[in-house]
């Protein structure tokens, strides 16, 4: 019987600890698809976040290492800066990412390390229960914007991919989403990408990923997709922003 | 020829780094341990070495953490503000059993603090140098030549007990020179990372993964990673207390110092025997792990004890639980920057010894 | 002997490389030294001072207290540390720049117009090295000839052409005291 179907080989058997529904999932796997479709586990060595994500160490099969808060950029610097024939990466959430860490990013993207970052922009803190992102919407209820976030007193979200394009340095910013079918199969490509551009030494390169929480926003997994797709596609608009080719 | 050269303390360190096999330097700028940074800029890029200023102290500690998780010898070096910043990294680096050396080359504060030298960072360093239940390795050099000396220690012992190890200096002690022999370069870095199999260095495909962590979110995991680690400390502070003991042996006062305050308190021993009073020291070299057996057996022979420090008396109290409190234990203290003069610490010591 | 000297003026002065050399100076004659720097925010005009020990016998501490040997390019510094040299030391001041005499009697002082001596040989800046050669020529505490080896071991190769002017301005102060004996 022909097999159609299976498990990228660098994951490993650990189930996911990942609430029903969660996109998480669906991107470990493209990650793990591009390590296997590059034949680099060996020489791979991932570094998980604090957020939902934390535990990603048990499902890659690669070498990783847990970062404290928002300073994943700064440990693959590390690790990438003592193996530069290594491939790292960074799989990091929207507070890790994008609030506590923004500096890290930043500065990390502004030297062009040759590393990837897989970035999961779902708007929200999920770990701890639901609280304000910097990526949260205007207007979006959680636990910290418990009358929805206003710009007034709350700021603007913060757009990441459009925010590093300002820069000389990076090599690859792209944001992709995994709602649908369709755009899973962009993501894929993408994150293929942002590894093989590493593979080939092009430098800095950063996958954006509009995601979802269904547990946090109150909503079913479908309409967490419908979500991304009325709500969080238009603020956050697809598409490359940068491609040094 | 003597192989002696004139090198700052700051200097030295970093030289001595190198030769001991540390190719990883991850800092950013702060009075007054500049002097590593900018010779590791220098040096670095000359032996295929790294040197990154970092955006923070901040990221260059957690760049550290990455550099260490790999098995790499690797560095970084701050003055007080600036340690306060890496206070999550150095808990990380312990909580994950990662070797690595910490310079903290002390200014005043607290706060912005001033830039003159200081060791109102012993609790801090020596207590609780981050959040969690953690001790790194300190040492305190107080010559140049220890400064050197001292930096192989630290990366020894920390990768025998899988722990971070910190240099905690002075301003003074950074900036001043001395004559200073360097260890020989006989490390090759290339030849560490093989000596660590827990090291994030890639599978290859032929292992099981490494994982670098300080997560368990079970508690009876996370107490079981504790004891195991305070194990470790137990047999640290059995087996590598370091100390040196200076005209103790009909000693009545005995000056219990470090850094630069001790070279101090030389000066002012010296005058004191002079005079005719029985005085001694013993200057700690490792304070953590604390050399309290030696005070401790110092206690049954003297009348007293006078710490010389530059903080509001930090190490008096390890003194006082060394001994129990059996004996009297003075301070003659300055802070701020200020250095207790000779004179001072004489004065303190005709005091002790009435 | 114990030489304890502290050498201050303004910042830019040079009175750390002067410190410097004569460190180095000991250095070769593989003495006990310890060489410390004042340091603070600013590089440049600023108060500045280096406290240079040469020994026979192991630095104690690196602070100098009471100084046997005092350099001073600037009023401020007379008058911060004329007070704190020891009976019986020296004082090397220099009198283009310092208008007041030093009030001390107990002291040895030698007043030597280093910075218009500079000037008149075409070697603006380098009135430090004027006195340093002074100092040695004078007290000895390091062989003089030593101080020019030292030199040529201190100065960067990047300011190699400035040796030659630093090694005629030691050679100045060293004239200035053998003139002044004569």
């Amino acid at each position: 019987m022909a097999i159609v179907f299976e498990k990228p080989k660098s994951l490993t058997d650990v189930p996911y600890h990942y609430c029903p529904g969660c996109t998480h999932g669906i991107v470990h796997r493209l990650v793990a698809e591009a390590i296997d479709a590059l034949g680099i586990e060996g020489r791979t060595v991932g570094i998980a976040p604090v957020g939902c994500s934390v535990m990603a160490y048990d499902y890659f099969k690669c070498d990783m290492i847990e970062a404290s808060h928002g300073r994943a950029p700064a440990v693959a610097t590390g690790v990438k800066r003592s193996m530069p024939d290594n491939i790292v990466f960074t799989y990091q959430g929207d507070g890790d990412l994008a609030s506590i860490g923004l500096c890290e990013t930043v500065s990390t993207a502004c030297r062009g390390e040759n590393i990837t970052i897989i970035f999961i922009n779902n708007a929200i803190y999920g770990m701890t229960g639901g609280q304000m992102a910097p990526t949260s919407l205007i207007g979006q209820v959680t636990q910290t914007s418990p009358y929805g976030r206003d710009a007034k007193t709350q700021g603007m979200p913060i757009r990441i991919c459009e925010l590093l394009a300002t820069l000389d340095a990076p090599a690859y910013l792209e944001r992709v989403a995994v709602n649908s079918v369709a755009h899973v199969r962009q993501a894929k490509k993408a994150i293929l990408k942002a590894f093989k551009n590493q593979v080939e030494g092009k430098g800095f390169s950063l996958v954006e990923v509009v995601s979802t929480c269904p547990t946090n926003w109150g909503l079913t997994p479908d309409k967490a997709c419908q979500f991304v797709e009325e709500k969080m596609i238009p603020f956050y608009p697809l598409g490359c922003y940068k491609d040094r080719e | 020829m003597s192989s002696k050269v004139l090198m700052k303390g700051n200097e030295a360190i970093a030289e001595a780094a190198i030769r001991c096999g540390c190719r990883h330097y991850f800092g950013y700028p702060i009075t007054p341990q500049t002097e590593i940074a900018a010779y590791m800029a220098k040096r670095m890029p000359k032996i295929g070495g790294t040197f990154l200023q970092a955006e923070s102290e901040i990221a260059a500690i957690n760049m550290v953490y990455g550099c260490a998780s790999t098995g790499r010898r690797a560095m970084t070096s701050s003055s007080s503000p600036g340690i306060s910043l890496k206070a999550e990294g150095m808990s990380y680096l312990a909580g994950s059993d990662l070797p690595a050396l910490i310079v903290n080359v002390q200014r005043g504060g607290p706060g912005l603090g001033g830039i003159q030298p200081s060791q109102s960072d012993y609790f801090f360093m020596t207590r609780g140098p981050g959040h969690g239940d953690f001790h790194i390795i300190v040492l305190a050099p107080a010559t140049v030549q220890e400064m050197a000396d001292m930096t192989r220690l630290a990366f020894e012992l920390g990768e025998k007990y899988r722990m971070p190890a910190m240099l905690l200096a002075d301003g003074t002690m950074g900036q001043m020179m001395e004559p200073v022999v360097l260890p020989e370069d006989t490390v090759d870095p290339e030849t560490i990372p093989a000596t660590k199999p827990w090291a994030t260095t890639g599978t290859q495909m032929k292992r099981p993964h490494n994982i670098i962590n300080s997560l368990y979110l079970k508690p009876d995991e996370l107490e079981k990673t504790n004891y195991e680690r305070f194990e470790r400390y137990a047999k640290l502070e059995k087996e590598e207390c370091r100390w040196e003991e200076y005209l103790m042996d009909d000693a009545e006062v005995c000056v219990i110092s470090v850094g630069i305050t001790a070279r101090v308190a030389k000066n002012a021993i010296a005058a004191a025997r002079k005079e005719g009073i029985k005085v001694g020291m013993i200057r700690p070299i490792t304070l953590y792990p604390f050399p309290k057996e030696p005070i401790a057996k110092a206690a049954a022979k003297v009348k007293s004890f006078l710490t010389v420090e530059l903080n509001m008396g930090q190490m008096n109290e390890d003194v006082k639980l060394a001994i129990g409190c059996s004996k009297p234990v003075a301070m003659c203290n300055r802070v701020g920057g200020m250095i207790p003069s000779a004179d001072e610490v004489l004065a303190a010591i005709r005091k002790e010894a009435k | 002997m114990t030489y304890e000297t502290i050498m201050a003026g303004f910042g830019g002065q040079g009175l750390l490389f002067s410190g410097k050399v004569l460190a180095h100076a000991a250095l070769i004659e593989n003495k006990e030294l310890s060489w410390l720097p004042s340091y603070g925010p600013e590089m440049r005009g600023g108060t500045c001072n280096c406290s240079v020990i040469v020994s026979d016998e192991p630095v104690g501490s690196p602070i100098i207290a009471h100084p046997n040997v005092l350099m001073v390019m600037n009023e401020p510094s007379l008058d911060k540390f004329e007070d704190t040299v020891a009976p019986g030391g020296t004082i090397f001041v220099d009198s283009a720049l310092i208008a007041r005499k030093v009030r001390r009697t107990d002291v040895e002082v030698v007043y030597i117009p280093a910075t218009k001596m500079a000037t008149d040989m075409e070697a603006k800046g380098l009135a430090n090295m004027i006195i340093l050669g002074a100092i040695v020529e004078k007290l000895r505490c390091v062989d003089p000839d030593n101080v020019e080896e030292a030199l040529k071991e201190t100065i960067s190769a990047r300011k190699a052409a400035l040796l030659d002017l630093n090694l005629k301005a030691v050679e100045a102060g060293r004239e200035f005291i053998r003139g002044e004996k004569a």
